[in-house]
């Protein structure tokens, strides 16, 4: 499968659920990007707007083959931008604003990650744009929110992560006493934002039939985040100790690597021990009781790690799981990739690119009956400026080359 | 009841999830305005209603869990024992006359009840089904059963989650609720499809696969370059100083991401330690190299200082810094009570109870009311979705069916 082959654009037989919805991408990094590629990849033609010059930055943070920087070989680019086009345009330029605008017509859904103001600022705030066009909707996503005393604050995941409260009580704050806590690997908070801003922008999509108008959604990466813990921030919003008890035992070691027992039915606590065989330690009247199961949870691990230091963990994995007991082992990124279930339901699938060549994307976790996931390779950085300036803007060849000597596009 | 306001006003779903990840994405299509009746029965109760993975056991009657509440804010709740034939027809009834169906029991369980999406579509044919489970409804383990730490762990998530000298870090109960808005978030695609084409279908939700796709560079960049991802605790592939740093008070942090070499030079003129100044920390690459003196002598520095202190000393200046927030410092955090993120709803048995508002600021979307106590919209479903006459109703009661 070559690229353009894959590229849905180009292939009008493989209809996504979201064939037909436009939507143009102001974003960066991971949160803006990702909520318009979940777009994408449904079938919504995404055009990515990226500055002349060096583009999105998540083009020069890798991880990159062979540790070489190249702004077309980020790992992390390439799995954010799949189903997009790109162009080029400086949007601090007039000429650049008015293009911009000429883009906007006919567009659905604009995902923009500025500063709160700075597209006022230039002239193409929501009110601004919404009185061209009515039916838009607005998808902006700050860190902070549009609001608040803190909405100018810069962040980075780091600070994203840490701002939202998922490291307490349960989000596992370091074993070590006195240590900070951890922040999820990957830019888990962002893409949090992203996916939150996707789903609000469809219910505006859907929303607009039974209003006629688009609207702005002003969505905070905080917010997005402290949303998933609402079980524990709303409690604190109520009582200021509201988790008297200890969290779960937590991970045990097998013998080539860790795993997790959750037994929160009594028939799953009944299918580890048919599992482990009946230990006799088992039998002793606390560890009948699961509240005391619970209170003693590092003892009750430290026995399971006992039996499993011999065993391998999808060893335990499977047969737990045969007994109905919900086990899984800790899986790198590399056992994931080898794994025979995302192998057999093909999650992962071969994209291929100009400068990378064929390389492995995940696709996505919904399989949907009728309507297939339609990802395509991503666009090189400035890909699609004479198909779009040319081709649907109609400048001429010679407006392409001044645009581009004038560093617009 | 009243109408239903919101971008999905008039959409109904027959909810058959419980838990946690199913009912946080029927509580975001709540939010959004559509009517979610819940499909719950005394015979198997919602386990959100009585316990709790990370909390244990609730200790408290099955409509006062206030987890169950801010996971089913707005729902309506029926009680129907699907054990009973006369009670799958009652469902059937209700899908007929519904757009979306949920559930997140194991792959299978609703088709030996010949309530699965075969059986479904025959009473709607245009229905929206999604099914949610722990790897998935297809592929050798679909069977497999599983809770938010299975998902973090199976995922890949968990691996490269913590500090790097400590066991993996499964996360918490969010890992479900990702779950549910990823389920959210598929099921207005499907309707947008049904808008344009009239064509329902079933949507197949893998919960491992949710996190594995909220990582997916991680997998791109193994492919590419062959190195397995590790964790890396708070620290940066690149970014130096990059991390959470003591303030004054036990426990309390602020942490600090310097991106730039410009974000550098304001960093070191807020904190001006001379020994900033050293030739080690000229560079970003440099700067990581010798990351623990560094942060070291960034730490002499904030450890004399409040978090807020010293994040707006940073922000001021253009660093990114942020407080490390608890649950508890979130609630009475002065920019979260600026953004009102706080609703209140009037709970039959809890009273009233502060509850987070919807993630996003938009026209329509709200908390609709307080979670319902089992079986209370008993009437309203039976009686004027289904059609059904008060002395039906009783007999279904006398029979256990409504249960």
């Amino acid at each position: 499968m070559s690229a353009s082959e894959s590229r849905v654009t180009d292939s009008p037989t493989r209809r996504g659920a979201l064939t037909g919805l436009s939507v143009l991408e102001l974003g960066e990094m991971v949160a803006a990007p990702y909520c318009a590629k979940l777009l994408g990849d449904l079938g919504a033609d995404v055009l990515k707007v990226e500055s002349p010059g060096a583009g999105d930055p998540a083009r020069l943070r890798g991880p990159f083959p062979d540790d070489r920087p190249h702004p077309e070989r980020s790992a992390l680019f390439l799995y954010l931008n799949t189903s997009k086009r790109s162009i080029t345009l400086d949007l601090e330029s007039e000429n650049g604003r008015s293009i911009f605008e000429r883009l906007l017509e006919g567009i659905d859904v604009l995902v923009e990650d500025r500063a709160p103001g700075a597209l006022a600022d230039l002239g193409l705030g929501y009110d601004a744009l919404a009185a061209r066009n009515p039916g838009l909707i607005v998808t902006s996503i700050t860190p902070f929110g549009q609001t608040g005393p803190n909405r100018l604050h810069r962040s980075q995941h780091l600070n994203l992560y840490h701002s939202a409260g998922h490291t307490s009580p349960f989000g596992a704050p370091s074993s070590v006493a006195g240590r900070a806590p951890s922040k999820a690997g990957s830019y888990l908070g962002e893409y949090d934002a992203g996916l939150t801003a996707g789903l609000g922008t469809l219910a505006a999509v859907l929303g607009r039939e039974l209003t006629g108008r688009g609207q702005h959604l002003d969505v905070s990466k905080q917010e997005a985040m402290m949303c998933l813990e609402r079980v524990t921030i709303g409690r604190y919003a109520n009582e200021p100790d509201p988790f008297g008890g200890r969290p779960p035992g937590g991970l045990v070691r097998a013998k080539d690597g860790y795993f997790i027992v959750t037994t929160l039915e009594p028939h799953q606590w009944e299918g580890m021990l048919d599992t482990m065989g009946r230990p006799a330690w088992a039998e002793a009247e606390w560890c009948r009781d699961p509240a005391e199961r619970r209170e003693r949870g590092e003892e009750v691990n430290r026995r399971i790690g006992e039996w499993a230091a011999g065993l391998t963990r999808d060893e335990i994995y499977h047969r737990a799981q045969a007994n109905g007991t919900p086990v899984a082992p800790v899986r790198s990124v590399a056992d994931v990739m080898e794994w025979g279930q995302t192998r057999d339901r093909e999650f992962f699938r071969e994209l291929d690119h100009p400068e990378v060549g064929r390389h492995i994307q995940p696709t996505a976790p919904y399989r949907f009956s009728e309507t297939p996931w339609v990802g395509g390779a991503p666009p090189l950085l400035g890909e699609h400026n004479r198909a779009v300036y040319v081709e649907e803007l109609g400048y001429s060849e010679r407006d392409l080359a001044r645009l581009s000597d004038a560093g617009i596009i | 009841m009243a109408e239903r306001t919101g971008p999905l006003a008039g959409i109904r779903v027959a909810d058959f999830t419980w838990a946690w990840a199913g009912p946080q994405g029927s509580l975001l299509l709540s939010m959004l305005g559509a009517e979610v009746v819940k499909i719950e029965s005394q015979a198997r109760l919602d386990h959100a209603r009585v316990h709790s993975l990370t909390a244990g056991s609730l200790d408290c009657g099955i409509d006062e869990s206030p987890i169950f509440n801010d996971l089913n804010l707005g729902k309506r709740s029926v009680t129907l024992n699907l054990r009973k034939p006369e009670a799958r027809d009652l469902v059937r009834q209700l899908v007929a006359k519904s757009d979306v169906a949920l559930q997140n029991m194991r792959p299978g369980v609703l088709d030996r009840l010949d309530l699965g999406y075969e059986d479904l579509r025959e009473a709607r044919p245009d229905l929206i089904m999604l099914s949610s489970s722990a790897v998935g409804a297809t592929g050798p383990e679909r069977s497999y059963a599983g809770y938010a730490p299975t998902f973090a762990c199976l995922s890949g998530i968990a691996d490269i989650s913590g500090h790097p000298d400590e066991p993996p870090n499964p996360l918490s109960g969010s890992v479900d609720l990702r779950v549910g808005t990823a389920a959210a978030f598929a099921v207005l695609a499907a309707l947008i499809h049904r808008r344009r084409t009239g064509e329902g279908q079933h949507i197949d939700l893998s919960s491992t696969e949710v996190m594995s796709a909220m990582m997916g560079e991680a997998f791109v960049g193994y492919g590419l370059t062959g190195r397995v991802p590790q964790r890396i605790g708070n620290r940066d592939t690149a970014m130096a100083p990059h991390g959470c740093y003591r303030c004054r008070a036990e426990g309390e942090w602020v942490s600090i991401a310097v991106a730039s070499d410009r974000e550098w030079q304001s960093l070191r003129s807020v904190v001006a330690d001379p020994d900033l100044d050293h030739e080690d920390f000229a560079t970003e690459a440099s700067r990581r190299a010798h990351q623990e003196r560094l942060d070291a002598i960034v730490e002499r520095w904030t450890s004399g200082r409040t978090p807020a202190e010293a994040v707006d000393a940073l922000q001021n200046a253009g660093v990114a810094a942020g407080i490390v927030h608890s649950g508890l410092s979130l609630s009475r955090d002065p920019h979260v009570l600026a953004r009102d993120l706080f609703d209140t709803v009037e709970h039959p048995m809890l009273g009233e109870t502060r509850v987070l508002r919807p993630p996003w600021r938009m026209e329509g979307a709200k908390v609709s009311g307080p979670a319902p106590t089992l079986g209370q919209h008993n009437e309203y479903v039976l009686k004027e979705i289904l059609g059904l006459e008060a002395s039906e109703i009783e007999a279904l009661v006398a029979s256990e069916v409504v249960y």
